[in-house]
């Protein structure tokens, strides 16, 4: 018998090395002769076959010609060539569904084999076949499997439940087979717990209300029980799962950490990074004064440092969640700056990644040392990383005050080695400087100008211009300098058009006598030689603002800027906490939701942290909504990964942003000119509201602010509505029903009715959003187009859950009256867009002017008479309301539920005659008379307003609050 | 989870494809070819989404291994998985190359059908997967139900990293404590940073399921046992016990009984394998102390000296020394002379080699050049890289003590002392740098 062993392993050894042969048959008449030796009898023969078969099978040919050939060697005993069989089937079976049924009998046959390993693989292969047929006869021996006396089999068979759901999910359903899935999280082997969870995590991801993972504190002490027991892989499947459970309370939170703490010694990367977000996680719920609280935040510092000495791709995934994380809870790795210092050999992922997180860790404290690192860093090779060194230089100077001046003779160093690119960046980031540090370090100017000609890129040039501009009275020959750039104006990039106009229209009013000829060039070849409608807009603001009062020309163009704020390139805090709930994956590889960047319903579930419990707090507020960690969370512009800032070029950024970004690529057009200055234009207490330039939009204020935050005028109608404010005491005043804004029909399936109401002062818009549709709706966003108003969102529209399918929402959002003003038709129209997952919608609406009538526009007795009469007659208008069986007393009062205020009551001739108020959020005031007679139910009202467009509105206010 | 798999050769060519997902197609095969390894670019990530697609891919020599997904993964563990695959497959076939996968394709398609389950990486330690997946032809195919069910308890066990009845006439143990010590300093003589990363890799031929106890001078757990009385005599060699920043163990390492008493327990694999890894920051015993010396005289000229200094016992003996200084792009000509050693200019490399075979402890040695400059009208300043440093010490740089390594085997007639047990300690540079 000795020969016979030795036989067999010549062969395997003879195999062993011939194998790669099977890549090389190229020859014509291929699938023929496979053919043939597939039917061969011999059954070394057919085995060769079948691998030649595989083998041109994975260079993409296609030799599903062969189907029922390969099929017919699946009868076998011999595993190998067995496997090879099921690889074909799995490949082919969709394209032969009808051959593919040759295959069952096998597969049943195979799920019945004395041998585990055959039932498993099997059932393993079967599941990954998806031709329904063959689907139909998996059932019965999967809900075996399920039940097999071997853990291997139900190991296997748990994960061919998640494949049976791919292909079927009614079926499993119908099936039961997902209460025998829930039954194995209690099964005594741990890796068929740990497949059942990943099963079951799966299964949740596309059913994301089923609360089929019911999670309660049973399973989750026997998952954590599993946790000690299971492979790596396992770990990660339970610690992932574990991330989504929400504890009761603070203390259940804690206990899990506790048993979760332990793997962050694990050696695997993924069980760390997956016990990191637990922990992160349920920390939110801890109380700050907890001792263990602390202890816990040191224990995560230690290995998210270790896992910088794995291998760069995964040190690269590790530092994009460090970014992360550092921006969550920055106290935990505050002191570990050192590990962040580059490499020379790191590969240059790493290495970017490395350098965001120093500047984001660079305090007062390591600011010495982070600036010797970048130093270096900024005369290494590789561009793209000397641009992001040296921008960090100029970062780290805004950042950290002390250090601003040691920056700046940096970054002169750094202009002396006249590298082009260098030079670039540092001139941008320099004006940033600036603009922190007013009147310091101006004396640099004069190198920078040194420069000029070697700029090339458009931001270096826009930055460069804007210097020029700002600071062109210490710079004499400033209309040089711009006039050489005016030469090939049009062959600039819309940024350096943009900063050039500007720049030239500072100068002009600095240096009045020497550039007149220069700004009427540039005016003319920005308003009539452009196409361009934001540069021509800005260049007719400019024009007329020059030619009707240059004094308020100067006042706003040369107002003073708001300094830019320190903190840059923050992801929004909404972002960030959805992020940390998936620390470890590719979202937070990525930094965008999944919703970005997967398909169809699987990970578009929001994701959030776990509201703070804080038993021991007072002064924390268990805000569900905001899942409150109680740093006041930095203001931040969107980022640009946000989709919301696709909707169609609308500036979705709710007013709630200070605004700071270096954000190179951000959109020009989004950019408004005149900065502060508007509002000394408009009257200056729009809205009453100090915080109006930053609530205005989200333009990034490291820009200068020449470019920083303001409406743009639409049209000249700032001055129709002479604006202003103020906010008065709550009222209640009538609400309209709902009625229906938006058919389901004309916005797949989601269906919006509405109404608007005023309460306490503030205005509200209520919406009911009904998702009548067959799927998940999420992302609901909302922007208004320009009304005659102002009237914006003052947040963004809160719908935190996903809309399920024939689900209704109530939301109220908030409105505020800064918004961009234009002239409606009718005055009071509104047009809305909503956006969500699927689309972006719009309909129009209209709102009771009452929506804007302030609590303080009770106007004073003598004020009214004298404005009544200095309103022309042909303002008047006269109205008649009919059916009203109210006295007069009655009426007053209902009318000053919507702050409709009574000044002075006459009776004459058993006529009660009513003077009334009214004042518009803009400040327009709105006067006037109601006669009432007694026993006539009709009143007559007479209304005097400057603005007489907005007198039939008035009065229908008045219909509508007497009416109900 | 994981959607596919592919691996390809250097030219893009794909060797193996294995499809988990519905939602991967064909093309994705073709999408990382065409914008990954035919990209005219560095790698500037080793993610890359194309079309809604996830590719990560990590490279071994060049063999291109990529995984592909449509969902949001759990990124590190695809990576873990990337590298968890190429040890089998090394565990399987040797080195990764283009040869030996075309060689191996069928092997390599049954173990990822074991492996990797719907996307869901399964138990791939090369012990238990050696046990049933072979390429020895019928032989591959366990006989008796006993042996069937031990294998699949074992791929699914606790223990699934080992399997039992292992017998050695001799039980003997392997442990080798492999440092790798990291500095940067600064031209003064500042350290920058320096920390070293270590190794425990254990090689243990033992019979049965042996219990073990690993020991070291770690400074909480002496600490711990010098408050329960048991005072280790003070000065007895050097340092007594020192700080670890953080650890990281095999998966057979009980993990909650660390946490709880930070004592080191474990089943061992058999062979060799690495039980824990470790990084420590303070009191590092820096081997070699690097002093350079440049000057620049005139456009065309520049000197440097560098002297390198030993820092340990006199008794023991430095391998392997290797100091680089690099010249600049435009250098015509060098002249070198130094005391011990061979130093050489090599062109190619930009930079003077210079080599020392041995080296005692507290010893110096010192190296200067001259190089000779072209003249160029570059205006970017030469950027002055590093001194790099290699060598091998006898010890641990960062002071660990293996303090025991216990085995326990309650079924089988071995104790403790039966146990032959070899304990060795190599530092090695890691990255070993001097700004100049």
């Amino acid at each position: 018998m000795e020969w016979a062993s030795q036989l067999c392993e010549n062969r395997g050894l003879g195999s062993k090395m011939t194998d790669s042969k099977y890549f090389t048959t190229t020859k014509k008449g291929e699938i023929f002769e496979l053919k043939a030796e597939l039917n061969s009898d011999k059954k070394e023969k057919k085995k060769e076959a079948v691998k030649k078969v595989i083998a041109s099978m994975t260079v993409g040919k296609d030799v599903s010609a062969l189907f029922p050939d390969v099929v017919n060697c699946m009868q076998t005993d011999n595993l190998e060539l067995k496997k090879l069989v099921y690889l074909y089937l799995m490949n082919y079976a969709k394209s032969q569904p009808d051959m593919a049924i040759m295959a069952v009998n096998t597969f049943v046959k195979d799920c019945e084999d004395l041998n585990p390993l055959i039932r498993a693989l099997a059932v393993r292969t079967m599941g990954c076949i998806r031709v329904d047929k063959i689907t139909e006869y998996l059932c019965e021996p999967l809900r075996k499997c399920l039940k097999d006396e071997d853990p291997y089999v139900r190991k296997t068979a748990a994960v061919c439940v998640a494949k049976l759901h791919d292909i079927n999910a009614q079926l499993v359903e119908d099936q039961g087979f997902l209460d025998t899935l829930k039954d194995l999280i209690s099964d005594s082997n741990p890796m068929v717990v740990a497949n059942a969870v990943a099963a079951l995590s799966e299964i949740a991801e596309s059913h994301p209300n089923s609360n089929l993972l019911d999670l309660n504190p049973q399973t989750i002490n026997k998952l954590l029980t599993a946790l000690n027991e299971c492979t790596e892989w396992g770990q990660i499947f339970i610690l992932d799962c574990l991330a989504s459970y929400l504890p009761r309370d603070d203390r259940e939170s804690q206990s899990i950490c506790e048993r979760v703490t332990p793997r962050l010694s694990h050696a695997n990367s993924a069980v760390v990074l997956s016990a990191v977000k637990v922990l992160m996680k349920f920390m939110e719920m801890l109380p700050k004064d907890l001792d263990y609280y602390g202890t816990l935040l040191k224990k995560l510092a230690p290995p998210l440092v270790t896992l910088l000495s794995a291998e760069p791709e995964l040190q690269y995934v590790a530092l994009r969640n460090i970014n992360l994380i550092v921006q969550k809870r920055p106290e935990i790795l505050k002191h570990e700056m050192k590990v962040f210092f580059v490499k020379y050999n790191d590969p240059i992922y790493v290495k970017l990644e490395k350098l965001d997180i120093m500047i984001r860790l660079a305090s007062q404290a390591n600011i010495a040392q982070v600036l010797a690192e970048l130093k270096e860093y900024a005369t290494e090779v590789d561009v793209d990383f000397v641009r992001k060194a040296v921008r960090a230089i100029g970062r780290c100077a805004i950042k950290v005050e002390q250090s601003a001046e040691r920056c700046v003779s940096t970054l002169l160093d750094l202009i002396q080695t006249k590298v082009n690119y260098v030079v670039q960046e540092a001139i941008v980031v320099i004006k940033d400087i600036f603009r922190k540090y007013p009147n310091k370090y101006e004396s640099v100017i004069a190198t920078l100008c040194e420069n000029l000609d070697s700029l090339d890129e458009p931001e270096a040039r826009a930055a460069m211009i804007w210097i020029v501009g700002e600071y062109a009275e210490r710079i004499d020959n400033a209309d040089e300098l711009l006039e050489s750039f005016l030469e090939g104006f049009h062959d600039e990039s819309t940024q350096v058009q943009l900063q050039l106009l500007t720049a030239i229209v500072k100068l002009f009013l600095k240096k009045p006598t020497e550039t007149q000829e220069l700004v009427q060039q540039v005016l003319s070849l920005a308003t009539q030689d452009s196409d361009n409608p934001d540069l021509r807009d800005r260049g007719y603001i400019y024009w007329r603002l020059l030619s009707t009062d240059p004094v308020a020309a100067k006042e706003v163009v040369l107002a003073e800027k708001p300094l830019i704020s320190e903190e840059t390139d923050l992801i929004e805090p909404t972002l960030l906490e959805e992020l940390i709930c998936h620390i470890g994956t590719l979202a937070s590889v990525y930094h965008k939701p999944p919703s970005a960047f997967v398909e169809g319903s699987r990970g578009v579930q929001h994701k959030r942290l776990p509201p703070r419990t804080g038993s021991g707090e007072s002064t924390e507020t268990p805000d569900v909504g905001q899942s409150g960690p109680s740093e006041a969370p930095p203001a931040v512009i969107p980022s640009q990964g946000d989709l919301l800032g696709d909707l169609l070029n609308l500036d979705l950024a709710p007013p709630t942003a200070t605004v700071p970004s270096v954000q190179p690529s951000m959109q020009m057009g989004a950019m408004d000119l005149l900065g502060g200055g508007l509002d000394s234009l408009l009257g200056g207490d729009i809205g009453g509201s100090p915080s109006m330039g930053a609530g205005l939009g989200a333009a990034p204020a490291a820009m200068p602010a020449s470019l920083g935050s303001a409406p743009a005028v639409g049209g000249g109608l700032g001055d129709l509505f002479d604006l202003g404010g103020g906010v008065g005491m709550p009222t209640g005043s009538y609400v309209a029903p709902k009625t229906v804004w938006l058919l389901a029909m004309k916005a797949k399936g989601l269906e919006i009715s509405g109404t608007f109401a005023r309460r306490g002062g503030i205005i509200q818009m209520d919406l009911s959003l009904t998702n009548k549709a067959m799927s998940v709706m999420t992302d609901f966003a909302i922007q208004f187009n320009r009304n005659s108003f102002g009237l914006a969102p003052a947040g963004p529209l809160q719908v935190l859950t996903p809309l399920s399918p024939n689900q209704t929402i109530d939301v109220s959002l908030p409105l505020s009256t800064s918004g961009p003003v234009m002239k409606m038709e009718p005055l009071n129209n509104l047009q809305v867009a909503v956006k969500n997952n699927i689309d972006v919608f719009y309909f129009s609406c209209q709102y009771p002017l009452s929506l804007l009538f302030v609590e303080d526009g009770k106007m004073d007795r003598q004020v009214f008479l004298a404005t009544w009469k200095d309103i022309p007659n042909d303002n008047e208008a006269q109205f008649q309301i009919k059916d009203i069986h109210l006295n007069s007393d009655v009426a007053s009062n209902k009318l000053q539920g919507s702050n409709i205020f009574t000044i002075a009551k006459r009776t004459v001739e058993g006529q009660d005659m009513l003077y009334q108020s009214v004042k518009l959020t803009n400040g327009i005031w709105v006067l006037a008379e109601m006669r009432i007679q007694t026993g006539n139910p009709n009143y007559t009202l007479s209304i005097k307003c400057r603005a007489p467009e907005v007198c039939p509105f008035v009065y229908q206010c008045y219909e509508l609050v007497l009416k109900n | 989870m994981i959607g596919g798999l592919f691996i390809y050769n250097h030219k893009g060519e794909v060797l193996i494809s294995r499809v988990y997902r519905d939602d991967i197609g064909r093309n994705a095969v073709d999408a990382f070819r065409v914008n990954v390894i035919h990209a005219r670019q560095q790698v500037r990530s080793p993610v890359t989404n194309i079309a809604r697609t996830s590719f990560f891919h990590v490279k071994r020599s060049n063999i291109w291994l990529a995984a592909v997904t449509k969902q949001n993964v759990n990124a590190a563990m695809v990576f873990e998985f990337l590298y968890k695959m190429c040890d089998v497959m090394t565990a399987y076939f040797g080195k990764i190359s283009e040869e030996n996968i075309k060689n191996n394709f069928v092997l390599i398609y049954e173990l990822l059908d074991e492996i990797l389950d719907f996307g869901y990486p399964q138990n791939s330690e090369t012990g238990a997967l050696k046990t049933f997946i072979t390429q020895q032809g019928i032989k591959g195919q366990p006989q008796t139900k006993e042996e069937q069910s031990q294998i699949t308890s074992q791929v699914t066990g606790q223990i699934g990293w080992r399997r039992e009845g292992i017998k050695y006439r001799r039980n003997e143990l392997f442990l080798d404590v492999l440092e790798s010590v990291n500095l940067l300093m600064s031209p003064q003589g500042q350290v920058l940073s320096a920390h070293v990363s270590g190794r425990v890799v254990m090689k243990s031929y033992l019979s049965g399921m042996p219990e073990c106890k690993f020991g070291m001078n770690d400074k909480i757990v002496i600490d711990k046992q010098g408050k329960g009385g048991t005072t280790d005599e003070p000065g007895k060699s050097g340092k007594q016990s020192i700080a670890i920043d953080d650890c990281t163990f095999h998966q057979c390492v009980r993990l909650s009984k660390f946490d709880s008493e930070r004592s080191i327990s474990f089943i061992p694999p058999d062979g060799e394998y690495e039980l824990m890894r470790y990084r420590t920051t303070k009191d590092i015993i820096l081997p070699f102390r690097v002093i350079p010396l440049v000057r620049e005289v005139g456009r065309t000229k520049l000197e440097v000296k560098v002297v390198i200094k030993s820092n340990f016992k006199p008794s023991l003996l430095a391998q392997k020394i290797e100091v680089r200084i690099p010249t600049p792009l435009n250098t015509s000509g060098v002249q070198v002379i130094c005391m011990k050693g061979k130093a050489k200019y090599k062109a190619s490399e930009n930079a003077i080699v210079w080599k020392i075979k041995r080296m005692a402890g507290m010893k110096e040695s010192q190296i200067s050049a001259e190089i000779e400059l072209l003249p160029t009208n570059d205006k970017k300043k030469w950027a002055r890289p590093p001194i790099s440093m290699n060598f091998e010490v006898p010890f641990a740089p960062s002071g660990l003590k293996v303090r025991y390594l216990k085995v326990f085997e309650s079924k089988l007639n071995y104790s403790d002392h039966d146990v032959i047990k070899w304990v060795r300690y190599i530092g090695r540079s890691g990255i070993y740098e001097t700004r100049c």
